[in-house]
């Protein structure tokens, strides 16, 4: 919690930042986004090259530059003490509710995932009053999970627990510890301490997105399990997708707060952008651990 | 909120307003009323054009989708197929339905939210009113990615609002990718319009503004705003697998992959219901807000007002598949939801019940806002019930489908959340605009919009138990007499709302100068400033007593 002292000088009053053109330029670039998005996935196997990709593309460097020149504008402003302790519960309050928007997404994926593994799987299998699904559509299928052959015939293996993404949980979990403790060395005041733990936390989770890729490859070359084999490899790539990506842009925030902690921000009272990268940091590890459990283990 | 006394009386905390707003300026806001030109609107961090300008955007979007409803009304003046192509009357049902809802109701209550929400509880602006304007901004180009999808080869979507699985993945158009990002922009705007309204009222009231003294529209949206964070993830999960589903060779939504097209019908629902609530919420705080006022009584049973809200969101994640009672779920399935959505209608109840009693012998005057505020009272309530009836398991197995869902829910939504914005624009417009509007032509707007709406509205009840499908460009012949009422409705509905623009546009440019309150029963700190109400308010907070 911030210490209040910290904001002693700070404007008393309410604060109305100045007018800025960011957020438009960021409404054009998600604009900009979805359009080469769109393009892109209708372009999908057909012929000629794909158009979509470079307007994509544009679109995410204008986004990331409006990110970053948005940050550093805010970033400055609190630096310059503009900012008053309201302020810093409004951003706390904020990205909370990010987060627990983000968990519900997560919540609607886990959802899918035991909706097919409890109810349809188990129904297209004749389970309940479903003997005449099972006999007349296909009559061979075998429910099992994970799904290795499909209603239809594609067949597929399992990704075991151990291995990769054994240690891949080993190293998230870890990563979570180390983050803490430079924390704690953020408030002690201990610059050195503090880079290191966050530099080791860093590249905890660059590993963590190497591995990542590594267990994709072995997955496509040699277990033939794809994003279109059926619901387990559907449901495999979507959640360890997804989660994926959440590891990039914490390793993203991470690493910004690694650069601004070089160059002396943040005090132990005063650093919420820091509390707010750790704070989705944890959020993202423990949905590592659900989704280890129910992707990989159970 | 009944026992707010504002410190001073309202003469004074203008004056002390307006003395501090130059005695008092810090660094980092403008602070010499409203910027120059183009970039008032385009940069803006001030709530109130940003309200503003979400207000516009929902008016222009309501015509758009009006204009697709004219078509469809047009289309089915007679039977037999005349105007248009079945699969353009798709695409108009498809972005009708997508427009109304995400583009016109939506917006327009993040719009008075804009507006009112910092007057209500004493706060200079939003929370974070950079968020708040890039929030606005992506809805014009979501809503273009919608509308330009419409002119592509193939055509617009054409599966239905609810874009049911195989129609939105098997057998939709090339151009379901941008129907889906379009979507995705949609929901970006609305978890942070949602984020930027929760953390407005739990931080920026003023003091003394405790939790159960804020005004029931403070409480309906900062409750309709946890909802919105609550499901807009799920709906962003939904159209990402009908994505994967269509362009990427998944099966989510497939039995032959393993999965399940009912699935999808859960999660969307599991999205959908909380959003109709969504969309009504704050409809019950504008009521909660007229009523009082011109009744001259306090709201009865502010106490339970709070409660019922709070279990109707609650409740609301209880009863998603009374949508779905034809699919084919288990039996206790059926039974469990059937009762959770009766149950539902209780909190409901007890606001229409709080409502009446507030009106019980009050010294009434009926100024437009309170005529649209009581046609509200009663053609919600009609639509409460023919939601009852569809909540009846059994006897959803004949309604579902037909034009009695559509008649249902026209009425809780034009005749409710329509109606309550309608009424909104008229109480709130002398404190926008510092003029009075024309009452003659609002009360012309009132009677001809009443009038029209029934007659489009009800006979699709007898429609629909009669047996007529809905989202069909035909019918059988039995069905012409009504159809023709029907339309006949639509276009008399579709010409009342050009009223409506004229007696904004009239208000926006002149008349009889408003007062700080122009309503005399009016309560609530958004009268203690003056009309129109200052670029900045409130910079010094008010002492709520
Ligand atoms: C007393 C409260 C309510 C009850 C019991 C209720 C019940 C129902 C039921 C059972 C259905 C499904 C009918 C079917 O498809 O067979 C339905 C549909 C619908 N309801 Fe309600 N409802 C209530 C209030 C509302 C409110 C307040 C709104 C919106 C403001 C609303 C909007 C809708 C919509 C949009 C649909 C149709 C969705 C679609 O299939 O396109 N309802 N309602
Ligand atoms: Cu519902």
């Amino acid at each position: 919690m911030p210490d209040n002292n910290e904001y002693a000088k700070a404007p008393k009053n309410y604060y109305v930042p100045a007018s800025s053109a960011w957020p438009l330029v960021g409404a054009i670039a998600l604009f900009i986004i979805a359009i080469g998005a769109a393009t892109t996935v209708q372009m999908i196997g057909k012929e000629g090259s794909n158009t979509g990709i470079p307007i994509l593309f544009v679109g995410i460097a204008i986004l990331l530059f409006m990110l970053f020149s948005w940050f550093r504008n805010v970033i400055s402003e609190s630096m310059k003490g503009l900012y008053n302790e309201q302020l810093d519960r409004s951003f706390r309050m904020g990205m909370l509710w990010f987060i627990f928007s983000e968990v519900m997404f997560f919540v609607a994926l886990f959802g899918v995932l035991f909706y097919l593994r409890n109810l349809s799987i188990p129904w297209l299998g004749g389970e309940g009053n479903n003997a005449m699904t099972h006999a007349v559509i296909w009559a061979d299928f075998i429910p099992t999970w994970p799904l290795t052959i499909t209603p239809d015939g594609r067949e597929t293996q399992a990704m075991p627990w151990y291995g990769l993404p054994l240690v891949n949980t080993i190293i998230l979990i870890t990563s979570s510890v180390t983050l803490h403790f430079a924390h704690h060395n953020l408030i002690a005041k201990h610059r050195a301490k503090l880079v290191t733990w966050l530099a080791i936390t860093v590249a905890l989770g660059i590993t963590f997105l190497f591995f990542q890729v590594e267990e994709y490859l072995h997955a496509y070359q040699e277990l033939s399990l794809r994003f279109d084999s059926g619901v387990y490899g559907n449901t495999f790539y979507m959640l360890t997708g997804f989660h994926g990506m959440h590891v990039t842009l914490g390793v993203i925030m991470l690493t910004v707060m690694l650069l601004r902690v070089i160059n002396g921000h943040f005090t132990p009272g005063k650093h919420f952008a820091f509390e707010a990268a750790a704070w989705y940091w944890h959020f993202v590890d423990v949905v590592w651990i659900i989704l280890f459990l129910f992707v990989y283990i159970v | 909120m009944s026992d707010i006394k504002i410190k001073d009386n309202a003469e004074q905390m203008i004056n002390s307003t307006s003395d501090l707003h130059h005695a008092d300026p810090h660094q980092g806001a403008e602070h010499h009323g409203a910027p120059k030109g183009y970039k008032r609107w385009l940069f803006s961090t001030n709530h109130k054009d940003i309200g503003s300008l979400y207000l516009w955007f929902s008016l222009t979007m309501f015509f758009i989708g009006g204009a697709m409803a004219m078509i469809i009304r047009a289309e089915l003046f007679q039977p037999g197929l005349q105007l248009v192509e079945p699969n353009f009357f798709n695409q108009m049902t498809t972005s009708h339905g997508l427009i109304m809802v995400f583009g016109a109701v939506m917006p327009a209550f993040v719009g008075l939210a804009n507006w009112m929400l910092p007057l209500m509880i004493g706060a200079p602006d939003m929370a974070l009113p950079r968020m708040n304007n890039w929030s606005f901004w992506i809805l014009p180009f979501a809503f273009s990615l919608l509308l330009l999808s419409l002119f592509t080869e193939g055509g617009g979507p054409n599966f239905g609002w609810t874009f049911y699985p195989p129609l939105s993945t098997k057998y939709s158009p090339d151009s379901t990718a941008m129907f889906v990002f379009s979507v995705h922009l949609m929901g970006i705007s609305s978890i942070m319009g949602a984020i930027n309204v929760i953390v407005t009222i739990l931080n920026m009231r003023a003091p003394g503004m405790t939790m159960m003294k804020m005004p029931m529209f403070v409480w309906t949206w900062l409750i309709t705003a946890f909802l919105l964070i609550a499901v807009m993830p799920v709906l962003a999960g939904a159209v990402t697998m009908i994505l994967t589903d269509k362009y990427f060779g998944t099966s989510f939504f497939d039995a032959a992959g393993g999965g399940d097209p009912v699935l999808f019908q859960h999660i969307f629902w599991f999205f959908g219901h909380p959003e109709v609530y969504i969309m009504i919420l704050p409809s019950f705080g504008i009521i909660s807000a007229i009523i009082p006022t011109f009744a001259r009584k306090q709201l009865f049973g502010y106490h339970s007002m709070v409660y019922a809200t709070a279990s109707i969101a609650i409740l609301s994640f209880t009863v998603w598949a009374h949508h779905m009672f034809t699919v084919g779920l288990p039996l206790a399935a059926e039974l469990f939801f059937m009762y959770c959505t009766m149950l539902i209608s209780v909190p409901t109840g007890v606001k229409i019940f709080n409502w009446v009693s507030t009106l019980w012998r009050g010294s009434i005057t009926f100024e437009v806002p309170m005529l649209f505020s009581l046609a509200f009272i009663v053609l919600f309530t009609i639509g409460g019930f023919s939601g009852l009836m569809l909540a009846i398991t059994p006897a959803d197995f004949q309604y579902h489908d037909t034009y009695f869902v559509v008649a249902h829910f026209h009425y809780v939504l034009v005749t409710g959340a329509v109606f309550s914005i309608m009424a909104a624009a008229y109480y709130w417009l002398p404190k926008w605009t510092g003029y009075m509007f024309n009452e003659r032509l609002g009360k012309w707007h009132f009677w001809c919009s009443l009038i029209s709406v029934n007659i489009l509205f009800f006979p699709m009840h007898f429609l629909g138990l009669a047996g007529m499908p809905r989202r069909i460009p035909d019918y059988a012949l039995q069905f012409a007499d009504i159809n023709k009422i029907v339309s006949i409705g639509g276009f008399m509905f579709g010409l009342s709302q050009l009223l409506f623009v004229a007696v904004v546009i009239m208000a926006v440019r002149g008349g009889q100068k408003a007062p700080a309150k122009p309503w005399e029963g009016a309560e609530g700190l958004e009268w203690t400033v003056p009309s129109p109400a200052p670029y900045h308010t409130f910079d010094t907070p008010p002492e709520v007593k």
